[in-house]
């Protein structure tokens, strides 16, 4: 089967800043990507180079096994939902959805018709009239979709799709984008800076930093067996701590350890509280062994010892994740 | 902040004197033309009437002074649409060396004091050998026009987010689709502000036009003798009403164009 997306060597630089560093990516269809990364580590411009925003330096793209570069993103058929929407101002909701079509020439009738349709996918049937101003955040999230999805695209590009949302509308959204993407059986590829959304929502993950991809695999493997520091950090803050002290590897090496994995146990081992931080369903001890600082995170409902005192914690030699050697 | 509070007297005085010192003059120039007295301006005016219209419709100079404000003020309006536009688009929409000098040197000719412009462009016409013509009245008023259409756009342009253009090319529309249904529509306004209040500048120039004009004469060129000759005096103020209505007109429909549209399109929030 081809692939939907594949990278091969791309770069991207911008003068000396090398925003996307020869970076090897295959996107299989109908998967949902997330590309996961702090700002400026290059998810963005990846994606911009799929859209056909931006050509790469050096490398090849292609899509669905067509080449890319030089295309332009008119000519793609991929198509983006923009982190603010990007919705036409001068135009009501309807003509914003129908705009792919009209460009197609497809007659008024017949693209009223399909937008009319896509509105009700999204679940904005009979909001045509509407100006894109009178809507609220989640509604023009829709509309933008909607918009996207009338020119059945084989690709659907999101940026940051749902940053501008509130917390609960946030996990609706997040909940229906995935319903839609199976229903429709199309390849999703969304960027993202929150880890959440990435592991909840993706089939598989790619984590970035600087311009270059961490790791790429399913959302618990980058959770459970984060290949480097940085992605065990930026993926659920998890402890890096030297082997030994996990008790796997050997002396040497880096081990992740995740803070819930951490359990007190009073034959565990003593380690000193420095932080004591209480967050509804659990408690975030800041702990230290021997000079090693370390997070746990206790179930709220456990009585957890205050800030001076010794904790006794121990955890599953088998939970922590040796990393590969790396800066 | 103190909008119950009402003005001191001293200030609402002011504010008065300030008008009346503003205004006054310009409802002399309507009174006068509509005075009986021909040779000089009486104060009162000894009577009034309303002939001196009919005496500016039938005077063949007056139409042709104002044909040629008009046809210089249009074509030099169109030239400035066209270029001011281009230049703002380049300005706002990519960073390249040089970008804010080039945005300075746009400018620059309305900061310019308009004997200069005027001077300049005479040398370089004789320096060149271009004979005066309607042209040469186009070219020099275009530089100050081309300014204020490119104000007006860049301004827009600026408030306009670059996604929207992202948006329309990545929804299959080519450059030219992108232009007139996305682009086009959002700094429409702009353009028809900049445009009337170029055409308004431009129909009342008197600096530059004396320099590049040679023997041809525009309306405000026209009045200007006028007032030396003392021969049918009031038809000159005939013609000033006419001009304050075409000038001010347009300034205040671009005013109000301007005025709304404080947010940035198509970047909500």
């Amino acid at each position: 089967m081809t692939d939907a997306v594949t990278f091969r060597g791309v770069s991207r630089h911008f003068g000396s800043v090398k925003a996307v560093d020869e970076v090897d990516l295959a996107i299989h269809d109908g998967e949902f990507f997330a590309m996961l990364g702090p700002s400026g580590s290059g998810k963005t411009t990846c994606l911009r180079l799929i859209a056909g925003f931006e050509q790469p330096t050096a490398g090849s793209i292609e899509i669905f096994g067509e080449r890319a570069e030089g295309v332009p993103p008119y000519l793609r058929n991929v198509n983006t939902v923009f982190q603010n929407y990007a919705l036409f101002p001068h135009m009501n909701v309807l003509d914003n959805v129908a705009f792919g079509l009209r460009v197609k020439g497809v007659s008024k009738a017949e693209r009223r018709r399909a937008a009319e349709e896509t509105l009700e996918l999204v679940e904005l049937g009979g909001y045509g009239t509407r100006r894109a101003g009178e809507l609220s955040g989640g509604q023009r999230q829709r509309v933008a979709l909607a918009r996207a999805l009338i020119n059945k695209p084989r690709v659907v590009l999101l940026d940051e799709p749902l940053g501008a949302l509130d917390l609960k509308l946030r996990e609706q959204m997040q909940e229906e984008l995935r319903k839609l993407q199976r229903a429709l059986g199309l390849t999703f590829v969304f960027v993202t800076h929150d880890q959440d959304e990435a592991l909840s929502m993706a089939d598989r993950v790619a984590v970035f930093a600087e311009g270059k991809i961490q790791q790429i695999g399913s959302a618990e493997d980058i959770y459970r067996r984060p290949s480097t520091r940085f992605v065990a950090d930026f993926v659920g803050s998890s402890n890096v701590v030297p082997a030994d002290l996990a008790g796997v590897g050997q002396t040497g090496q880096w081990a992740s350890l995740r803070p819930e994995d951490i359990r007190l146990d009073a034959a565990g081992r003593a380690a000193t509280v420095t932080g004591k931080f209480f967050h509804g369903r659990v408690t975030k001890l800041s702990l230290d062994i021997k000079g090693q600082s370390l997070t746990a995170l206790i179930p709220a409902h456990e009585a957890t010892p205050d800030i001076g005192e010794t904790a006794y914690v121990s955890w599953d030699a088998s939970r922590a994740h040796v990393m590969e050697l790396e800066a | 902040m103190h909008s119950d509070t009402r003005a001191p007297l001293g200030l609402k005085l002011s504010a008065i004197g300030g008008l009346i010192f503003l205004l006054a003059p310009i409802a002399l120039i309507f009174v006068y033309a509509f005075t009986t007295e021909e040779k000089s301006f009486q104060w009162p005016p000894p009577g009034l009437t309303t002939k001196w219209i009919g005496v500016t419709l039938g005077r063949a100079d007056v139409w042709e002074a104002l044909g040629l404000s008009l046809k210089v003020a249009a074509i030099s309006t169109t030239l400035a649409l066209i270029m001011g536009t281009l230049t703002a688009a380049a300005v706002a929409r990519s960073r390249f060396f040089g970008r804010e000098t080039i945005s300075l040197l746009v400018i620059l000719p309305i900061a310019l004091p308009g004997i200069i412009t005027g001077i300049s462009l005479r040398s370089a016409f004789s320096l060149l050998d271009i004979p005066f013509s309607t042209w040469t009245i186009v070219l020099g008023h275009a530089t100050f026009c081309i300014v204020i259409v490119y104000n007006n756009a860049v301004a827009r342009f600026r408030r306009t987010s670059g996604a929207l253009i992202d948006a329309a090319m990545d929804l299959g529309a080519d450059g030219v689709q992108t232009f007139t249904l996305v682009i086009l529509p959002n700094i429409a306004t702009a353009l028809l502000a900049g445009g009337m209040l170029a055409f308004a500048l431009s129909f009342d120039e008197v600096i530059v036009t004396t320099f590049t004009a040679g023997n041809q004469t525009t309306l405000p060129i026209w009045m200007l003798e006028e007032l030396v000759r003392p021969r049918q005096r009031p038809v000159t103020n005939v013609v000033a009403m006419a001009v304050v209505i075409v000038t001010v007109l347009p300034i205040l429909a671009a005013y109000y164009l301007t005025r709304d549209g404080e947010h940035t399109a198509g970047s909500d929030k």
